[in-house]
């Protein structure tokens, strides 16, 4: 069975949402996606380790070999953003439970699992292939199911919402496609590695380039990086809770690996970097994403669309790691992957918490909520200090890797915008805190503590923030590991 | 490129549902033609003689799958459309807009 693990990582959710859809019990559809979600976890570091300790797995599906057949292949990179995806899965699905039967109405949450089990492994699937066009299935499974979920939100402007992101992601992916046939054309194959080899030969003909900055745009507007991340901030923020702390803490970052996957393995650094100068472009919308954004974020009276402004920002830092195209940077990119995961979930969660109380999470409904609820807002208060970057928490860890990187280049002014970053994010935390513990509440309110089945996730990810914060040697090194197969694979 | 004009410049979902088509269909018929070898026949093992010329089918293959992805979009987008008539009244976007304020 270790043998097919690659597969049925992705086949066992794939096979359980259909049955959380049939089923048609709201209770039954929810425990088959945890115990989808925990299978996706348990392959998931079972597939880590494996890497970590023996090298790549290539998997070949249905014994075709590879070149003509799909492979899945397994390396330190992707086996990381597989482990961040399942981790983050099987913590929103016990807490989906409860948020969930407060904001969707109950004939409908049967199909909620089915659409989030579906979106599951979409990403995954993303994530362990070794086939171009692969990648675009799963990624069309894993965005339909995500436009069915943001759709389902109580509010009806996120029908609206939804309908700009559907638009906006099939554009996307229609660019990934093309930017894919026209691979295929030059090439005629649609394997990772085999295009790796075979993309030199005909590198300097017109085509490529064209193929390149097709798949650039189609992958940058499916991660929302500035400007293409209109639809971000209103999916965000009309989704329901449960959905918002998935989505948040995976789609893009899976965006992100696949850039990764894109510039690194498929078309090398020296092309991406050295021919097509990748780094020129993506260094300034970076910037521009840290510090407008982060502007942006401090005057959002809403504090979910607060976050999703903040998130914008934050890939921003990603990108900016990228675009180094350095060991470091590529590990402080890679690190704040999984580190961001780690406190937007926490904090998408704890508003899902504020959100179940309060019923709005929009700041003047927020009134002394630190002393109605303490254990949420604590969580939002370590999950916004992990955003701002104090020690002791990952926020920290990965600022101090990016700002090495860019001392590393003697970059100088990049450093700086990153700190300037952080100074913003302090502002935007700080109007949150400021109103939830300094303002008097509304004691006919009457607002009590979330319930636990919310509070115990979130507190696992906020405990992670920690963790992760003081002992950062394991995440580092598995980010260096996947950083040098990256720049390894030249 | 058509398709992605209408996208972009229409203001009715339906419109914008069908710029998308047209402008995925349009993908769909650059990977088709690709798949064609001048004086290629149809993919069709026949196990007589070795010089016939065979069109290349895998574009073909890829596109049955895009298209599938694509009706399944087209499904989806027109479902919330319905979703948003229902709840706004309107399918024209700067309507939709004005009331969202």
């Amino acid at each position: 069975m270790t043998y097919h693990l690659p597969v049925l990582l992705v086949v066992v959710p794939l096979v359980a949402a259909p049955i959380a859809a049939l089923l048609n019990r709201p209770r039954l559809s929810w425990a088959v996606a945890v115990a989808a979600t925990l299978w996706a976890l348990y392959a998931a570091l079972e597939l880590l380790s494996q890497t970590m300790a023996a090298g790549a797995i290539h998997y070949e599906l249905g014994g075709w070999p590879a070149p003509y057949g799909i492979e899945y292949v397994v390396d330190p990179v992707n086996a990381w953003v597989v482990v961040i995806v399942a981790l983050i899965g099987a913590l929103v699905a016990p807490y989906a439970r409860v948020s969930v039967e407060r904001e969707i109405t109950e004939d409908r949450i049967p199909l909620f699992y089915a659409a989030f089990i579906l979106c599951l492994t979409g990403l995954l699937g993303i994530a362990v292939t070794g086939d171009v066009f692969n990648v675009f299935v799963f990624l069309e499974i894993s965005s339909l199911s995500a436009y069915a979920l943001i759709a389902l939100g109580s509010d009806r402007r996120a029908l609206t919402a939804s309908f700009q992101y559907l638009i906006m992601g099939s554009v996307g992916a229609t660019f990934i496609v093309i930017g894919i046939g026209l691979m295929y054309v030059m090439t005629g194959t649609l394997n990772m590695a085999d295009l790796a080899d075979r993309l030199p030969e005909v590198s300097g003909t017109r085509t490529i380039p064209v193929a390149f900055t097709f798949l650039t745009v189609g992958i940058t507007l499916k991660l929302a990086l500035f400007p293409l991340h209109l639809w971000l901030p209103n999916a965000y923020t009309y989704a329901p809770s449960a959905v918002t702390a998935f989505i948040a803490s995976t789609a893009t970052k899976v965006g992100v690996y696949l850039l990764l996957r894109f510039f690194f393995t498929i078309f090398g650094v020296t092309f991406s970097f050295d021919v097509m100068q990748l780094d020129r472009i993506l260094m300034p919308l970076a910037l521009i994403a840290i510090v407008t954004m982060s502007l942006v974020a401090i005057y959002q009276e809403n504090v979910k669309r607060l976050l999703a402004y903040s998130s914008v920002a934050q890939i921003g830092y990603m990108v900016l790691g990228i675009s180094f195209a350095s060991v470091l940077g590529l590990t402080a990119g890679i690190l704040h992957l999984f580190n961001h995961a780690l406190m937007k979930g926490a904090l998408f969660m704890s508003m899902g918490c504020v959100m179940y109380r309060v019923g709005s999470v929009r700041l003047e409904r927020m009134n002394g909520l630190g002393r109605a609820m303490p254990w949420t807002m604590a969580a939002f208060v370590v999950g916004g200090l992990s955003l701002i970057g104090v020690p002791l928490t990952v926020g920290f860890i990965s600022k101090w890797y990016l700002v090495q990187a860019a001392l590393e280049q003697g970059m100088w002014p990049v450093a700086g915008v990153v700190l300037l970053g952080s100074l913003l994010a302090l502002m935007y935390v700080w109007k949150v805190v400021e109103v939830a513990y300094f303002r008097e509440a509304d004691p006919e309110l009457g607002i009590s503590e979330a319930p636990l089945s919310l509070l115990v996730p979130t507190w696992v990810l906020v405990l992670g923030n920690l963790y992760f914060g003081i002992n950062a040697s394991d995440s580092v090194g598995i980010a260096t590991r996947a950083a040098e197969v990256l720049l390894g694979a030249l | 490129m058509v398709g992605f004009y209408t996208l972009i410049a229409r203001g009715n979902l339906v419109k914008k549902i069908i710029g998308l088509n047209i402008f995925q269909t349009s993908v769909f018929i650059l990977y088709i033609t690709m798949g064609k070898i001048t004086g290629g026949t149809a993919p069709i093992f026949v196990g007589s003689g070795e010089d016939v010329i065979y069109s290349n089918p895998i574009p073909h293959v890829l596109i049955l799958t895009a298209i599938v992805v694509g009706v399944a979009t087209s499904a989806v987008g027109l479902s919330l459309v319905i979703r948003i008539k229902e709840a706004f009244g309107t399918i024209e976007e700067d309507e939709i807009q004005d009331e969202s304020l």
